[in-house]
């Protein structure tokens, strides 16, 4: 099995929607949605993130099985770090 | 050599856990103290430049861009491509500290560097003629200068790597049978870049509606 060469359509189009989406975080963050402001803000950046790594990191076309559970299991761990701070300082009583 | 490049990336990835980690100590921070302080927050996040910080970001997704092109170069054996591609990111890489230095230089003046002489003026969004408090907004800037700091040592520590693979591609090095560097770079790379795609709207987006 040789390695994957990714086109060159599927590279320029993953990099035009990612300037498309990078403008449209700037500008939404300018329209009052509230608290949804954040969220829109961090579900625009995951997208982003999510492209880079699948398509420009080739995680998407790695043979490699193992590639694939290590990646998966960073992302776990960071959001159990995250995850279980914040359920402990956001519910703290001050 | 199927295995062996599995083997590398495997490594390369592994690397990139421990980094996730390292750069999700500060992110986890940010959030409790933005959670606890965040009007201090949206002020000091308002007086960051968003023109600059949209600029970088852009800057910095066309640097990824044309990593991708150089890997691809050095895979289907286009080596004067692969040549002018890692210039490129270079250059965008080096564009994208520019930018920062410029950005950092002005907090500088603007007193806005944690320390003694902090200062920042500034009103509670939404309730004019609070002025917000000293010690949070500080903290703030503590936060913004130490994930933009360290992703900035990131750039500097890859502008060194491409540099070197740059003399090594001019010399021929990198062949479509092996350009091992090259992928693990650029998945190095990437990895900076991605970092940067999340402290942008964190640290510059922050309750920007008026």
């Amino acid at each position: 099995m040789s390695e994957h060469v990714v086109a060159l359509k599927t590279n320029v189009a993953v990099w035009l929607v990612l300037l498309v989406l990078t403008g449209v975080t700037t500008s939404i963050a300018f329209v009052d949605l509230g608290s949804l402001n954040t969220v829109v803000a961090l579900v625009i950046a995951t997208c982003k993130a999510l492209m880079v790594v699948l398509i420009f990191m080739h995680v998407k076309y790695a043979s490699d099985k193992l590639v694939k559970v290590v990646v998966l299991s960073a992302v776990f761990f960071l959001l159990l770090l995250l995850g279980l701070s914040l359920a402990d300082y956001s519910t703290r009583l001050l | 050599m199927e295995q062996q490049r599995d083997a590398s990336s495997l490594g390369m990835w592994l690397f990139l856990a421990t980094e996730i980690m390292f750069f999700g100590g500060m992110f986890c921070a940010y959030l409790i103290y933005r959670l606890w302080y965040f009007p201090e927050f949206a002020a000091a996040s308002n007086s960051l430049d968003i023109t600059l910080g949209t600029v970088n970001t852009a800057v910095l997704i066309c640097s990824s861009l044309t990593v991708v092109l150089a890997v691809r170069a050095a895979q289907i054996g286009k080596r004067q491509a692969q040549v002018i591609y890692l210039a490129l990111t270079l250059v965008l890489g080096l564009a994208f500290l520019g930018i920062k230095a410029v950005e950092w230089t002005s907090k500088f003046k603007e007193h806005h560097i944690p320390g003694p002489t902090f200062h920042f003026e500034g009103d509670v969004p939404g309730h004019p003629g609070r002025p917000v408090d000293q010690q949070h907004a500080q903290i703030f800037f503590s936060l913004y200068f130490a994930m933009t700091g360290m992703h900035a040592l990131h750039m500097i520590i890859g502008v060194g790597i491409f540099s070197y693979l740059l003399y090594y591609a001019c010399k021929g090095r990198y062949t479509p049978e092996y350009h091992t560097p090259l992928e693990n770079s650029g998945l190095y790379w990437h990895f900076v870049d991605i970092v940067w795609i999340y402290l942008f709207p964190l640290l510059y987006l922050i309750d920007r509606k008026k």
